[in-house]
């Protein structure tokens, strides 16, 4: 197998841009079965990533180390690191629940709560212990995900009362109410109509002012509109048939999009497979 | 921004505690299970021998004996409820699966579950008010009539699930060939559902196998073999009612006996059941 | 050429009227036996209502207030019945509730392995496979025995609290009780299981994100989503506590009176049908058809709302 070495080191400029995640030549296994190679990349702080690639490739996995949400699946395993602002993230002394407050997740179904919408919003900064007054913070949270005028008079409907991209902007409001330091994105969009989709990538330009965004998506257009990195994966067939994600290409969005370094992105930029 | 375990804290330990806790109560839950077998084990298995499979219940203070009256009778009473309720369950659940709207289909579907709720004593009372007393006798038929409506909703839920899981296209593949909706359902759907069907039945069977209050006053109970199906029946349920409550030693033991062998059929159905439901080829 | 086409013309017209006609006919007796289950229920309501009118005349209401039941006079009430109906069943949900509940949640989670698991759950619905007079033949050898002396202790030091005011002396209330209670976990158990693992993974992924623990997700978030199920689970139970005979006469006493000991005597509706039937005459089987009445529409009732909740649920 071809083995791509990114340049990773010199894209974050360490004078404009801080490092807030890392991998360290992770391979991610289920099992035996290895589903993403050797992959070393950083994130930067306030600004939009975007991880693009074909289906399989390993980019949504990748998305979920960043949080341990993969811990869910039993047979996951990491090989290598993930650091979280120089902490070791999968360290045996590490909490994935307080990983889950700093780093939070908007999902790629709408996902909200059968509760009211501002038990929604507050839920997570309630079973995290902020006590007293929600109040300010659910309308600063929905204000923040564009949703506030829509819903400041019916705060106590269902969150399953909205339409599509309401609720998605719903799951965005209750992600930011605990005030994350990163906002993981895994394809917000891909279930919503054209103009939700471009009301929440409006969003998500205001959001990178306070947060760090990484986002997964299938839409290279989106990804070229609203990110300002982007990662290219894509996969590969092993030795023994099997299929293993990789890292392609990782440089700023325009340089990407305009003049890639490798024939795969190129081909795939250009819509010749995925 | 510390992210280390802290094990001490409110939040992880309400998590173990809760954990803890309700492990216990699964525990809790099943100790009964384990007592009940396992007393039913010890005092019925020194009965179990030829004697108990071949003898009458002797009379109180005569030692020995056996409840074969007993068991014959019950073979007797749930086959004809079997025969009853089967055929005309498979029937229902072949309207609700293939022929009926989806509006009729609910409400039948609703009857049928309250009919489950229905308590057995009432459905005993039903069947002495319709059966025993136009007909003057304490009678086989009328507990076996008390018995097929207790079968009824299992046989028609099991049916009912079952048909609803054979793929549409082997109904297409029939009717396509021009086979008639009686031929398709009775010739290629049926078949296809049999393991399940089979399976409900045979729940139903052992259900109504253990089943007293149908039986205490339509087929009531007599010492002797069973000799006519319009006389009062014996039954291995209503035998450990009537000796569990009497003084006498050896009519307890024999009721501990009559329970281990219906504790066991219920245990053979259960897995043999839940094994043939998992190697569903649908 | 047309008098060719002619006869195998007319042969298939005659297959498919003989085809049709057997599938009408068919599909007439499908139909029959699907409707007859709410016929059966209806002849059920009928049957035991005509009974019951002669009693009904007599006592009319009263019957239901009137603590005394006497075949000698004549004179019925089922009062003690109702309350010892009520007071088993209540005391069997109080307890099967939490323990149900608790278990549901245990093993729809993966605390355990799924192998382990499925174990486990095919063990509690066993429970509910055991034959009833099975459970009142260990009640009354096995059970009453091992209570006694706890009885003893609460009668001894508590018995100025009216629910240990008699002493504990073989059956009673409080033997039945735990019975059913037993038979009617695995209802609660396996119907609140069945809620919770319908429920969309997505609600779990969401809670989890959000950096909520294993118990704050199931307490804040499964349970309130599946509540619906979980009630509905626990009328069911309730249904089934209410009609449950065998069991409970062995194990109650059959006494007719109100006594709010838990471990004195009692009597349920139930077994008071079963106790009393096969040697009543006159007056008295009306009585009875009158008592086993009130029991067919107060579980009618449990199981029609139980059934309309269950339903809702499983339309989301």
């Amino acid at each position: 197998m071809r083995h791509y070495s990114v340049q990773a080191d010199s894209l974050i400029n360490s004078q404009a841009e801080e490092t807030v995640l890392e991998a360290v030549n992770a391979n991610i296994y289920y099992g035996n079965f290895l589903a993403l190679q050797d992959v070393s990349i950083k994130i930067a702080r306030h600004q939009i990533t975007a991880f693009i690639g074909p289906s399989g490739c390993g980019k949504s996995t990748l998305l979920r180390c960043f949080n341990r949400l993969n811990d869910l699946i039993e047979s996951f395993r990491l090989k290598g690191q993930i650091y979280y602002h120089d902490q070791d993230l999968y360290s045996r002394h590490v909490d994935p629940v307080l990983v889950r407050r700093r780093i939070g997740m908007v999902f790629q179904k709408p996902n909200p709560f059968p509760k009211s919408i501002y038990d929604n919003v507050a839920y997570g900064p309630r079973i995290n212990g902020v006590k007293g007054n929600l109040d300010d913070l659910v309308e600063q949270s929905l204000r923040q995900a564009a949703l506030w005028d829509e819903v400041k008079d019916k705060l106590k409907a269902s969150g399953l009362s909205l339409s599509g991209g309401q609720q998605q902007r719903l799951c965005i409001a209750r992600t930011i109410a605990v005030q994350p330091d990163v906002v993981l994105m895994d394809e917000p969009c891909s279930a919503l109509d054209p103009i939700s989709t471009l009301r929440i990538e409006e969003l998500m330009t205001e959001l990178k002012e306070k947060f760090t965004i990484v986002i997964v998506t299938h839409n290279m257009q989106q990804a070229s509109r609203v990110s300002d990195k982007t990662a290219f994966f894509n996969v590969q067939t092993n030795e023994r048939g099997g299929k293993v994600g990789y890292l392609v290409e990782y440089d700023d969005t325009v340089k990407v999009f305009t003049n890639p370094r490798e024939t795969y992105t190129r081909d795939y930029i250009a819509g010749r497979f995925g | 921004m510390d992210l280390t375990r802290k094990s001490s804290d409110w939040r992880s330990l309400f998590n173990t505690a809760m954990t803890v806790v309700a492990g216990a109560f699964v525990v809790i839950a099943l100790i009964p299970l384990l007592a009940v077998l396992s007393y039913v084990a010890i005092r019925g298995l020194s009965r179990l021998n030829l004697e108990l499979l071949t003898k009458l219940p002797p009379p109180p203070m005569v030692p020995g004996g056996g409840i074969a009256n007993a068991i014959v009778g019950t073979l007797i009473m749930v086959g004809l409820a079997a025969l009853i309720s089967v055929p005309i369950g498979v029937a229902a659940a072949i309207f609700l699966a293939e022929f009926s709207r989806p509006a009729t289909a609910r409400w039948i579907r609703f009857a049928t579950n309250v009919l489950n709720g229905v308590p057995s004593i009432i459905l005993g009372v039903f069947a002495y008010a319709a059966l025993v007393v136009t007909t003057k006798t304490f009678s086989a038929y009328a507990g076996a009539v008390a018995l097929s409506i207790l079968m009824l909703p299992t046989i028609i839920r099991t049916t009912d699930e079952a048909l609803k899981i054979v793929p549409q296209e082997i109904r297409w593949a029939a009717l396509g060939i021009g086979a008639a909706k009686y031929q398709t359902v009775m010739q290629v759907v049926i078949p296809a559902a049999l393991p399940t069907i089979i399976t409900g039945v045979t729940l139903a069977i052992a259900r109504a196998a253990g089943e007293t209050a149908p039986l205490i006053f339509t087929a009531l109970f007599t010492q002797f073999w069973p000799n006519s199906l319009t006389q009062p029946t014996p039954s291995l349920a209503v035998l450990v009612f009537n000796f569990a409550t009497v003084p006498f030693k050896n009519q307890q033991e024999l009721a501990w006996a009559a329970s281990l062998i219906l504790v066991l059929l219920v245990l053979l159905t259960s897995i043999v059941s839940r094994l043939a439901l998992r190697r569903k080829t649908y | 050429m047309p008098s060719q086409l002619a006869p195998s013309h007319s042969l298939i017209q005659r297959k498919s009227s003989t085809g049709q006609l057997l599938d009408k006919a068919f599909i007439w007796t499908t139909r029959i036996c699907a409707f007859a289950i709410a016929g059966v229920l209806v002849l059920i309501a009928i049957q035991v209502g005509n009974e019951a009118i002669p009693a009904l005349k007599t006592f009319g209401l009263g019957f239901i207030f009137q603590q005394n039941w006497d075949p000698v006079k004549d004179s019925y009430g089922v009062l003690p019945m109702i309350y010892g109906t009520m007071m088993t069943s209540f005391i069997a949900l109080l307890l099967a509730i939490p323990i149900g509940v608790s278990s549901a949640i245990f093993l729809s989670e993966d605390f355990l392995p799924l192998s382990i698991r499925t174990v486990l759950v095919f063990l509690v619905e066993l429970l509910a496979a055991i034959p009833s007079v099975v459970y009142g033949l260990w009640g009354i050898f096995v059970l009453i025995p091992l209570i006694r002396p706890l009885g003893e202790w609460f009668h001894e030091h508590l018995s100025w609290v009216p629910l240990f005011s008699t002493s504990p002396s073989g059956p009673g209330l409080l033997p039945a009780a735990l019975v059913v209670t037993i038979m009617i976990l695995p209802t609660i158990t396996a119907i609140s299981r069945d809620a919770l693992t319908a429920l969309p993974p997505e609600l779990r992924q969401a809670s989890i994100g959000l950096g909520g623990t294993r118990w704050e997700t199931i307490l804040h978030v499964l349970l309130p989503a599946a509540f619906s199920g979980i009630v509905g689970a626990i009328m069911l139970a309730l249904g089934r506590a209410m009609g449950e005979t065998m069991a409970v006469t062995m194990l109650i006493g059959n006494s007719n009176s109100v006594n709010f000991s838990l471990f004195a005597p009692g009597n349920t509706i139930a077994s008071l049908l079963a106790n009393q039937f096969a040697e009543a005459s006159g007056l008295q089987v009306s009585a009875l058809m009158y008592a086993g009445l009130i029991l067919f529409i107060l579980t009618l009732v449990v199981n029609v709302l139980a059934q309309w909740i269950v339903m809702k649920v499983q339309k989301f």
